[in-house]
């Protein structure tokens, strides 16, 4: 399938929501990150955080793109980016949790640069050629995010008695949403009739906790709970999060329809 | 200017070799491998490039900068990006990575191994920084001359 056209009612509306849930991902978490430009607790980790955020917004806004040309509703990806009210918001909520000190932060782009390459993976084949392109090429950019991630949960875990106090607690606050980035979505049967998704969410969601519990085990961390309340996975939201929303369309409201 | 008499896809790629590259200015697009297609009809020219990285934020200014290039050949001109084929760091040809590396960048090299030096060819090098300046850049350091550098990533 090359364009949205030729989708059955029903599989564009699962599309759709699919490529709403990554777009706010990655659009939320890029936000989030941005917020440590000129703070981070080093000079090479204000480049390398500002950095992946700018990859993170870039890869929203070609989701956005996509999602728009799908919906076709004549929303654009600014609209869907900044023109919605928080609760129209459909990102994880292991991304729903305040921007914490850099153990949450860590710990959080581990947790979800792991389970989004699993997400990306099961992409890689789509049979929605214009996602199927972009994933290609998003997973070339992501890798280096997971291997930063991996790196510093790592040495976050090895680091001593205060990095790792600090690990434990941002574990024990975002572990039990963990699992949400993969959690089914409710139309997740027409993704997979359709070819677009290669395995279900549960059996995605199985291998990510696999893989993430290897390395918990050998970093001596306690293992993820299971998902708390799945079924408002994506559809609840923090004041956190309505703070950062605030914060992000500002510029919007200001001036709506103004163009730059 | 005068307009250019002959309207081809070789006469449109020459033109194009002009533009540089916004964030890696010693390059061009043509040098980086960015020129996917060009369509030549009677009417309009349609070119479509491939970004480097998916959220480049020099996108724009590159599409304006090719619009501005071609305007002398007098036809409506399109330029799209697209993901068809990704774009990848072995796209950049031979010039391309001289013309950088005369600018103190290293060629592409897998994810976190350090190049040569671009500056005195030294291999006595450390990766300093995955993430650089602009999202295509390392930053390196070279521990014979003593200079941080920057590299491309390999993507």
């Amino acid at each position: 399938m090359t364009a949205a056209s030729d989708l059955l009612p029903a599989t564009r509306n699962a599309l759709s929501l699919l490529l709403l849930s990554m777009a706010d991902d990655e659009f939320v978490i890029g936000f989030t990150d941005s917020e440590w430009t000129g703070i981070a607790p080093l000079l090479e980790e204000d480049v390398a955080m500002s950095s992946i955020a700018q990859d993170e917004i870039g890869h929203a806004r070609a989701l956005y793109e996509l999602l728009a040309d799908v919906v076709a509703d004549g929303r654009d990806a600014d609209a869907w980016a900044y023109d919605r009210p928080p609760d129209g918001f459909y990102h994880a909520r292991l991304l729903d949790h305040p921007r914490g000190d850099w153990a949450d932060t860590i710990v959080r782009r581990y947790l979800y640069d792991t389970a989004d390459a699993v997400r990306l993976g099961a992409l890689a084949g789509s049979s929605f050629e214009p996602l199927r392109d972009l994933v290609g090429k998003l997973v070339r950019e992501e890798r280096y995010h997971l291997m930063h991630a991996e790196a510093w949960f790592e040495r976050l875990a090895r680091g001593g008695a205060e990095p790792r106090r600090r690990m434990l607690a941002a574990l024990e606050r975002l572990g039990p949403d963990a699992g949400t980035v993969l959690t089914p979505l409710p139309t997740e049967l027409a993704l997979d009739m359709a070819g677009i998704l290669a395995a279900p969410f549960p059996e995605l969601e199985a291998r990510w906790r696999a893989s993430v519990a290897s390395v918990i085990e050998r970093l001596d961390l306690q293992p993820l709970p299971p998902t708390r309340d799945p079924a408002t996975a994506r559809t609840t939201h923090s004041d956190a999060f309505r703070q950062l929303h605030e914060e992000f369309t500002s510029v919007r409201r200001i001036d709506p329809g103004a163009t730059w | 200017m005068i307009a250019p008499t002959i309207v081809n896809e070789g006469a449109i790629r020459a033109a194009l070799a002009d533009v540089p590259d916004p964030e890696l200015p010693v390059t061009t697009i043509v040098d980086l491998g960015m020129v996917h297609r060009v369509d030549v009809s009677r009417d309009a020219i349609r070119v479509e490039l491939l970004p480097t990285f998916v959220g480049c934020p020099a996108l724009e200014a590159i599409r304006s900068a090719v619009r501005d290039r071609l305007a002398v050949f007098g036809r409506p001109v399109d330029v799209a990006f697209t993901f068809a084929v990704p774009w990848t760091s072995d796209r950049i040809g031979p010039a391309g990575l001289e013309r950088l590396r005369s600018a103190g960048i290293a060629p592409p090299t897998a994810p976190g191994v350090a190049p040569p030096c671009p500056w005195c060819g030294s291999d006595d090098v450390t990766l300093d920084n995955l993430f650089g300046p602009t999202q295509c850049r390392s930053v390196h350091f070279c521990r014979t001359c003593r200079q941080p550098f920057e590299g491309l990533k390999s993507v």
